[in-house]
């Protein structure tokens, strides 16, 4: 450790002002802290602190999205040995093929956002903030795992650009940057991220073996829907709501497992770090709105999918546990976030039924409630203010 | 009949250096100082010139806004030196001590009698007067106010706080005088405010006063969550605050008319090597209790609690309203991976760290704070540390904005720095809470 600090040291004055590298003071003083909190101490004020920062908080996000990770990278390759062969694979060997498809799009989302973020962190004079730590693993974990590089490298710049830094950074935004990447590629490039087509990693030019389709529970709902035709469990995946849940179906990176992605929340949530109150509401809002249309008499497979298997199939789970608690796009307010994840579950189902040809509802219904979410708190603040000017009056 | 109060939000923040509880005596130390940067606001005008011999009880200094306040000698002695800062601003003012202390005498015979005008020309002369805080903003009283309620709390739940049926022990007769003179000075009420199961009989013979209680963790025994939660501070209303160890000091003056300002502090934390009660005075310099007495040279001397106290040196002078020495070890070192593999246990609200949350029972806290000021991230973990009915989190960004209707309709009249201290510990993003509130009641102040 010594003579790691000693090396550190004796670079520091080459990317301090006045040094030849002082361009890259930002820079270097995220890799200082990174590698050692500083010596500084407190001033006046509270003389002590709690042992907590944002670099751990951060980190404690992307170890929660560990499970759903490791389980993409083997789900990708898993996916590949069914399209082409027709069998389940060998767990290593899909594993193998997952990581070589998946790490180059991590790498691209990380090398991307924070190259980026530490441009404008230099150019502001600021320090560097962790934020896109969670954000570069959010974004490969909701895109498709046959997504092209430089669509990942594009979307990334975007949401990193107009989701945040033109807010003025992190903490400042109103979207959650990963999901506008997503949008962005989703509205730019529908043709890649509709899931139209088969949504697995192929060699280019490779043949499916007959019998595997591309269709996912999503889709199949939808044009059963419009169709007319009334729910069956056949519309879903391996004919039941299992696959989907254990997550080896087709679907972006990270969020085909339900499981994986309750393993991240319960680390989020005894860690302190996500909101069990923006988690709990999300599903909440998805089962009411569900049951409303169970109950509601109106045939249709997407109103008769009993309200439960909303929360299962597609990306809800994935959205509700690791999109909508972002706590600065999130309602900030206590009993904002209940209202807030209460209307994205809501809205989800509500998409979904309503808009046949729509793939999927949370992503939207995460940006729009991040849009209302300043409203929300809005609400709450003032009926603060209000029982105070209450008590003037009595 | 009272309110019993029930605090389910706060933080007990347990640390090494719980003091014995006993009292020792040291040498009284050479020099006393009276510091004008202890009360908020205010511009000294000097009373004295240094060479000058002073009783205890004569005016150093005054208000400059208003004349009849008197900052008056804790000793007899001589004006040793006028201590300036930037601008010419006072920053001390140091008495050298005689061996043998001589007080101004007073005229407070028949006290019970006098009209109210004349207790507080008493006390405004005696230099008592500053004792009293006045909220909104934390100011020194208004002379010419007569406040909606007078507050005392009780107990102090602070880290390392003193256990006042020991500092206070024998001071009994001198509270109950105190509070009858306190009941003098408004015509509403005066609480006082115990802890609900730590019984003391400090304050048996005190009559006359509304009793509350409370129980749970710090802030549990801080006079603003107190009012917030008894009578809440409204657009317009005036409070009243004081220490009981100055309600002691008021009281003693009016039964003896001695500006006595003998007092027993607490001096505790990890680097003491005997934290324990120390007997001295108001204003004392604290080299002959630190000196020798310290583990190590590199600590942080806090006057006051390690929230909210004023960093002395090491041969600096205890503040006006402390009765608290803190001393923990400063953090002036690097920790490699610190955020991820904290080499130490540290106190934190925070589950993701799990060891020290809930394993740990004392910690050896120092001055690090363990990360670096960050943009606000994290929400609802103020929350979890504020007890008032008040949104911290929009109230420390509305003053960041400089939003004086929003700060005012969140109810900064409620707080003042002490009150938020909490949520400054706790805070992921490292702002200073405290300062930012501060300059949000200043500008407050300055607009009203």
């Amino acid at each position: 450790m010594k003579f790691l600090r000693d090396q550190v040291d004796k670079l520091k004055p080459t990317f301090s002002e006045g040094g030849k590298l002082s361009f890259l003071h930002s820079t270097f003083d995220a890799f200082e802290t990174f590698l050692f909190v500083p010596n500084h101490t407190t001033k006046n004020g509270s003389h002590i602190r709690d042992g907590i920062d944002l670099k751990r908080t951060m980190f404690i996000v992307v170890i929660a999205m560990i499970p759903a990770l490791l389980f993409g990278m083997w789900n990708v390759g898993h996916q590949q040995s069914l399209a082409l062969t027709g069998t389940d694979g060998d767990l290593f060997n899909n594993f193998w093929v997952g990581l070589l498809q998946t790490l180059p799009i991590i790498i691209v989302s990380y090398a991307v956002g924070l190259g980026i973020e530490m441009g404008f962190a230099q150019f502001r004079g600021h320090p560097v903030n962790e934020g896109f730590l969670v954000t570069g693993m959010l974004i490969p974990l909701c895109m498709p795992p046959d997504v092209p590089l430089w669509m990942v490298g594009l979307a990334t710049a975007f949401a990193v650009v107009i989701g945040k830094e033109v807010f003025g950074g992190t903490g400042m935004n109103l979207l959650n940057p990963a999901l506008t990447a997503r949008m962005f590629l989703y509205i730019g490039y529908p043709s890649s991220m509709s899931g139209d087509t088969v949504w697995a990693a192929l060699p280019e030019g490779a043949a499916t073996v007959d019998g595997y389709s591309g269709a996912t529970a999503l889709g199949n709902l939808a044009s059963a829907t419009s169709a007319g035709t009334g729910w069956s469990p056949d519309l879903l995946a391996g004919g039941s709501i299992m696959p989907a849940f254990w997550g080896n179906i087709q679907g972006s990176i990270g969020e085909t497992s339900v499981v994986a992605i309750l393993i991240g929340a319960v680390i989020l949530i005894a860690a302190g770090v996500g909101s069990w109150k923006i988690m709990a509401s999300t599903f909440i809002g998805g089962l009411f709105m569900g049951w409303i249309f169970n109950i509601s008499g109106a045939n249709g497979a997407w109103m008769d999918i009993p309200a439960m298997y909303h929360l299962i199939i597609g990306g809800f789970a994935f959205g509700a546990v690791f999109m909508a608690t972002d706590p600065v796009s999130a309602a900030q307010t206590e009993t904002g976030k209940w209202v807030y994840g209460f209307f994205i579950g809501v809205i989800t189902v509500l998409i979904r039924v309503f808009n046949p040809g729509y793939p999927e509802g949370i992503m939207m219904a995460i940006l729009l409630m991040n849009v209302f979410a300043p409203l929300i708190d809005y609400y709450v603040v003032q009926s603060n203010i209000k029982t105070r000017l209450k008590r003037v009056q009595v | 009949m009272g309110k019993n109060v029930k605090i389910k939000r706060g933080m007990d923040i347990p640390l090494e250096g719980q003091p014995e509880n006993t009292i020792h005596s040291v040498k009284n130390p050479a020099t006393f100082a009276l510091k004008p940067k202890d009360f908020k606001g205010l511009i000294p005008k000097l009373n004295v010139k240094q060479g000058d011999e002073v009783k205890a009880g004569d005016c150093l200094f005054t208000d400059k806004g208003n004349s009849n306040i008197c900052f008056t000698s804790p000793v007899s002695g001589e004006v040793a030196d006028i201590v300036r800062g930037d601008r010419r601003a006072i920053m001390e003012v140091k008495i050298l001590a005689d061996s043998e202390m001589s007080y101004k005498a007073f005229d407070t015979s028949g006290y019970a009698d006098k009209s109210r005008d004349e207790i507080k020309a008493l006390m405004l002369e005696a230099g008592l007067w500053p004792f009293i805080v006045q909220r909104p903003f934390g100011v020194i009283a208004d002379t010419e106010v007569s406040p909606k309620a007078i507050h005392v709390s009780g107990f102090d739940s602070a880290p390392l706080a003193a256990d006042l049926s020991i500092s206070l022990k024998g001071e009994e007769e001198n509270l109950k005088t105190g509070f009858e003179v306190l009941q003098m000075l408004t015509d509403g009420k005066v609480h006082l405010n115990l802890h609900a199961t730590k019984k003391s009989e400090l304050y048996s013979q005190v009559s006359g006063v509304e009793v509350n209680t409370f129980t749970g963790p710090h802030p549990s025994g801080l006079v603003g969550l107190q009012i917030n939660k008894i009578d809440p501070i409204n657009k317009g209303d005036i409070i009243w605050t004081l220490k009981p160890q100055h309600v002691a000091f008021i009281g003693k003056f009016f039964a003896t008319g001695n500006v006595n300002l003998e007092q027993t502090i607490v001096v505790a934390g990890s680097e003491m090597k005997a934290p324990a009660y120390y007997k001295t005075r108001l204003g004392a310099n604290i080299t002959t209790i630190v000196e020798g007495n310290l583990k190590q040279d590199n600590v942080r001397v806090i006057s006051g609690n390690v929230l909210t106290g004023d960093r002395i040196a090491a041969d600096g002078y205890l503040g006006f309203s402390d009765n608290q020495l803190s001393i923990i070890p400063e953090g002036d070192h690097y920790e490699m991976l610190g955020w991820l593999f904290p080499s130490y246990p540290r106190p934190t609200l925070s589950p993701s760290l799990p060891l020290s949350r809930f394993l740990k029972k004392k910690f050896k806290v120092n001055t690090n704070p363990h990360g670096e000021p960050r943009a606000y991230v994290v929400t609802g973990q103020y929350e979890k540390v504020m007890p008032m009915d008040i949104m911290p989190q929009q109230l420390v960004k509305a003053v960041m904005a400089k939003d004086l209707e929003l700060m005012e309709n969140l109810g900064i009249y409620e707080v003042i720095e002490e009150d938020m201290a909490l949520c400054e510990f706790v805070c992921t993003s490292k702002i200073d809470v405290q300062k930012v509130l501060g300059e949000g009641l200043q500008l407050m102040a300055e607009e009203s």
